[in-house]
């Protein structure tokens, strides 16, 4: 059913589940056509050793068109693979060459268990944008969107953050596991533009005390999670965000538990 | 059993007003005694949880992804049309209607289009409140452009990036419910059945997909947001999770299914290289403004260009067919998505297809190149360009571009009332998961406009109604109808998983989305219907006998979860077949070859055909009831659609 002329070996992550210890297995990709994306590739190893009745490889996927965020994958030590700024399904295969070993690991943090073999559970995330992630509006209660005026400059930066697929490569990329790059994305969309005023200095020590308790580890000022981004968020943003943590911390905390009582 | 719409008495503006005063309301002390179950998470689900949570309901939210931020509403890049009339250029709420109706050649109910359009201004409020970073103008004003089917510049956008947005905008919200313990949230976990008690829903059967533990959850009402179907074709631009089970598993509880057959077909895609191919990307359809579509003139050259012996740019002016210019030489190459779709098939069926698989015709931009220069076709459609080199590795500043039709998007989809409320009281269906609102084809950047309608707008003032009138007693999972239920769900994992053959149930769905491609896509007739009937019957036979399904229930099984969506795709199609085989007349996307002009153009037969078709399941393997909502126009006149 393929119908290429690329021969591979792949070094694949196996993990029946979190609680068991995993292994790498080889496997030959065979007949790949380097038109396929990485995952199509997967699918067609999968397909065989189904036709074997082994269990294919479990890997998380969906849009495959680079932005759900839900794909992962470690690829020769890469997040996402070698090319910059690509998910891992927008990745292809003529990226490799035909007789080269190729590396799958999942993403590796202690805030990211195994699910099974390469999917890992980024749930962790989803409690940090749960913290405060958000402007506390309910719905039917807003005025005209042009009532509020934006700066060009400002929605587009604020645009820039908001692109964020929240895919965890930041956080593989880092040497800390630190989730800093995807938490000051959003704490920066939301604090840039004016709607997000109002909760700025509480939403960004929510967040980043869900962070912590998440178990992410800190910055380092390495940029291994800006170089990896496959959507290329800046580490700007952790500049902004640490700003305004510090701000909230030394002059607004009192103020802040306040308005939170 | 008859089907009543319950569209409100009255002038069309006033209908929605006038039916909002009607509905019952639940006294806000009542609200925390309710509990609601919403499946799926997407553009619908999640503005419904979270608006519902924010009134004081309890609600329970379920998602088969890690994250409900992963729904595939995300993938949506054009834009949302909302009729504000910013631009000053003559937008109203009645001309977004009249657009829509007409876009949807006049197989849509007039009550449920005008309510779209008037709280389409909502809408795009709602979305700048939550932190939305829409495009603006210099001056800090929100900026719009324009899309297919309308005259005015009602859409906006947020670059290639609104469903992301919009997406991440409803998440905040829900995310903000969910951490005031409103909503609960089940992520990973799969719906595999409704539970109904005395007729209506109580509760649904889920599958956790990380332990396997099959469990019942009860609620006062079932919200179903689970998107589309446009994967019963195998390729098609949707996410590879997006599946009908809910649905379908809804609909042989007795829900009907409306217009199963009216799918939309983008005429822009990136074309398909080799069976390999898991899913297929949509360009944006602004290309062919500038892009000049053609096919060679004769089978020998394509045979050539196939093979790779001659490169498209060697083919000579008199040897290309510029066939929409030619056939259609007022709108050219802008024709709408379903003309441009049926001429490439056409052409690709004489032999004429180019590329590897001969599935592709080309669009080109050397004349667009020459008049402007590379690089003002660069500024305007580089993005698109650089996609397109990404995914084919070829670059379409040199070689012009192959482009196929792909499946994109299903009209069709439970049937609702004008409260959402399915045949199934209780049972409630929003956004793409419905049938209602696009008719026979749906216009650019009004599928966003619809999640978010049905789930902020519509449905937190018809539930109440419902909610009112049954009282709050509470429902819980002892009744012996979730027990009963549970088992239909254990014992069918279980023949699914005794499947030890010889077939994947990924070749199964290939073959799946062959047959329906061929026989129930773009252009369809009585001959090839009635064949594929046959073809899915003995496919799904086979399937039951031959297929495989690896592991256990107790574990992430990717295997088992693909074998029942496509085990439910393949019921699904047979549907859809019938559907179009009852259906003789054109419409939309959707052309019979037995009903067309003297030019071959689509030919509506609203003699007959003005109606919703809504589907009975009547039992396995037995033929389903047909039921007519006949559609009333009131407002506009019917007329018929000419491009030539």
């Amino acid at each position: 059913m393929s119908n290429g002329n690329m021969n591979l070996t792949l070094k694949v992550w196996r993990q029946k589940n979190a609680q068991t210890s995993g292994k790498f297995v080889t496997y030959k990709a065979e007949n790949i056509s380097p038109d396929m994306s990485f995952l199509e590739m997967l699918d067609v190893v999968n397909e065989s050793l189904t036709h074997k009745g082994d269990e294919p490889i479990n890997f998380d996927h969906d849009c495959r068109e680079g932005i759900c965020g839900m794909c992962s994958l470690y690829i020769n030590g890469h997040p996402h693979g070698p090319k910059r700024g690509v998910t891992t399904c927008q990745l292809h295969m003529r990226t490799f060459h035909d007789g080269e070993t190729i590396t799958i690991e999942p993403w590796r943090a202690s805030a990211f268990p195994v699910v099974k073999d390469l999917a890992v559970d980024r749930s962790a995330f989803d409690r940090i944008q749960q913290a405060g992630g958000y402007v506390s509006v309910n719905t039917g209660v807003t005025t005209d969107g042009n009532a509020i005026l934006i700066p060009k400059v400002i929605a587009d930066e604020a645009f820039n953050s908001a692109t964020c697929i929240g895919c965890g490569a930041c956080v593989a990329a880092c040497k800390n596991a630190s989730a800093m790059l995807f938490v000051s994305a959003k704490v920066t969309q939301l604090g840039l533009l004016p709607q997000g005023q109002p909760e700025r200095y509480s939403r960004v020590q929510s967040m980043v005390a869900q962070m912590d308790e998440e178990g992410f580890g800190s910055c380092t000022n390495t940029g291994a999670c800006e170089a990896e981004c496959p959507k290329e968020i800046k580490l700007t943003n952790i500049a902004r965000m640490n700003n305004d943590f510090f701000s909230a911390k030394l002059f607004r905390e009192e103020e802040i538990h306040e308005v939170k009582h | 059993m008859s089907l009543d719409a319950k569209i409100p008495e009255g002038p069309l503006a006033q209908k929605w007003s006038k039916h909002k005063f009607d509905l019952k309301l639940v006294n806000p002390a009542n609200k925390r005694k309710y509990d609601i179950i919403v499946v799926g998470t997407g553009l619908a689900g999640a503005s419904a949880a979270a608006s519902l949570a924010e009134l004081g309901y309890n609600v329970k939210a379920f998602c088969f992804q890690d994250s409900p931020r992963r729904a595939h509403s995300i993938a949506a890049q054009g834009g949302i049309n909302a009729a504000k009339n910013y631009q000053n250029d003559g937008d109203s709420v009645f001309r977004l209607f009249y657009d829509t109706i007409k876009g949807g050649d006049y197989r849509a109910r007039e009550g449920n289009v005008y309510r779209l359009a008037e709280v389409s201004v909502n809408i795009i409020d709602q979305c700048v409140a939550q932190g939305v970073p829409f495009a603006r103008e210099y001056g800090g004003l929100l900026d719009n452009r324009s899309f297919g089917g309308s005259q005015v510049s009602r859409t906006f956008y947020a670059r290639g990036q609104t469903g992301q947005q919009l997406l991440l905008g409803a998440y905040s919200a829900l995310n903000r419910q969910i951490h005031a313990g409103k909503v609960k949230m089940y992520t990973r976990t799969e719906m595999l059945d409704v539970v109904t008690i005395d007729g209506h829903a109580k509760g649904i059967v889920t599958r956790n997909m990380i332990t396997g533990s099959i469990d019942t959850h009860a609620g006062h009402a079932v919200l179903l947001c689970t998107g589309g179907y446009s994967n019963v074709f195998y390729l098609s631009t949707n996410a590879i999770g997006s599946n009908v089970t809910a649905a379908w598993r809804a609909h042989k509880r007795g829900a009907f299914f409306g217009n199963p057959c009216y799918t939309q077909i983008h005429p822009t895609c990136i074309p398909v290289t080799g069976d390999h191919q898991s899913k297929l990307t949509l360009m944006s359809e602004s290309l062919r403004n500038d892009g000049r579509v053609w096919a060679p003139k004769t089978v020998e050259i394509a045979e050539q260009l196939r093979k790779g012996t001659i490169k498209a740019d060697q083919v000579k002016e008199d040897d290309r067919d510029y066939f929409l210019e030619r056939k259609y030489p007022a709108f050219g190459n802008l024709v709408p998505r379903d003309v441009a779709s049926r001429n490439a098939k056409e052409m690709v069926a004489e032999g004429k297809g180019v590329g590897g698989s001969g599935f592709a015709v080309f669009l080109d931009f050397a004349d667009a190149i020459k008049r402007l220069g590379e690089d003002t076709v660069r500024a305007k459609y580089g993005n698109l360009f650089d996609m397109y080199i990404q995914i084919t590795d070829e670059n379409p500043y040199k070689q012009p571009m192959r482009i196929y039709p792909a499946v994109h998007y299903t009209m069709g989809g439970l049937w609702v009332d004008y409260n959402l409320s399915t045949t199934v009281p209780g049972l409630y269906a929003l956004g793409e998961c419905n049938f209602s609102d696009h008719g026979a084809n749906r216009l650019g950047a009004s599928a966003l406009m619809q999640g978010l309608s049905d789930g902020y707008f519509v449905i937190p003032y018809t539930l109440g109604d419902y909610l009112a009138k049954i009282g709050p007693k509470k429902v819980d999972t002892s009744h012996p109808a979730f027990e009963a239920t549970k088992k239909d769900v254990v014992t069918y994992i279980n023949k699914l998983l005794a499947l030890k053959g010889n077939k994947t149930v990924n070749e199964y769905h290939r073959e799946l989305g062959h047959i329906m491609w061929e026989y129930c896509g773009m252009a369809r007739t009585a001959e090839g219907l009635t064949k594929a009937k046959g073809l899915i019957q003995a496919l799904k036979a086979d399937f039951w006998k031959n297929a495989i399904v690896t592991g256990e229930n107790e574990e992430v099984n990717a295997s088992l979860e693909r074998a029942g969506r496509i085990a439910d795709f393949i019921e699904l199609g047979e549907l859809m077949v019938d559907d179009a085989l009852m259906r003789n007349e054109s419409c939309g996307g959707h052309f019979r070859v037995e009903s067309q002009t003297a030019d071959g153009e689509a030919l509506r037969d609203d003699e007959n055909f003005a109606f919703v078709a809504a589907w009975e399941f009547k039992g396995e393997n037995q033929p389903e009831e047909l039921h007519k909502e006949q559609l009333v126009f009131e407002a506009v006149h019917l007329s018929q659609r000419n491009y030539a």
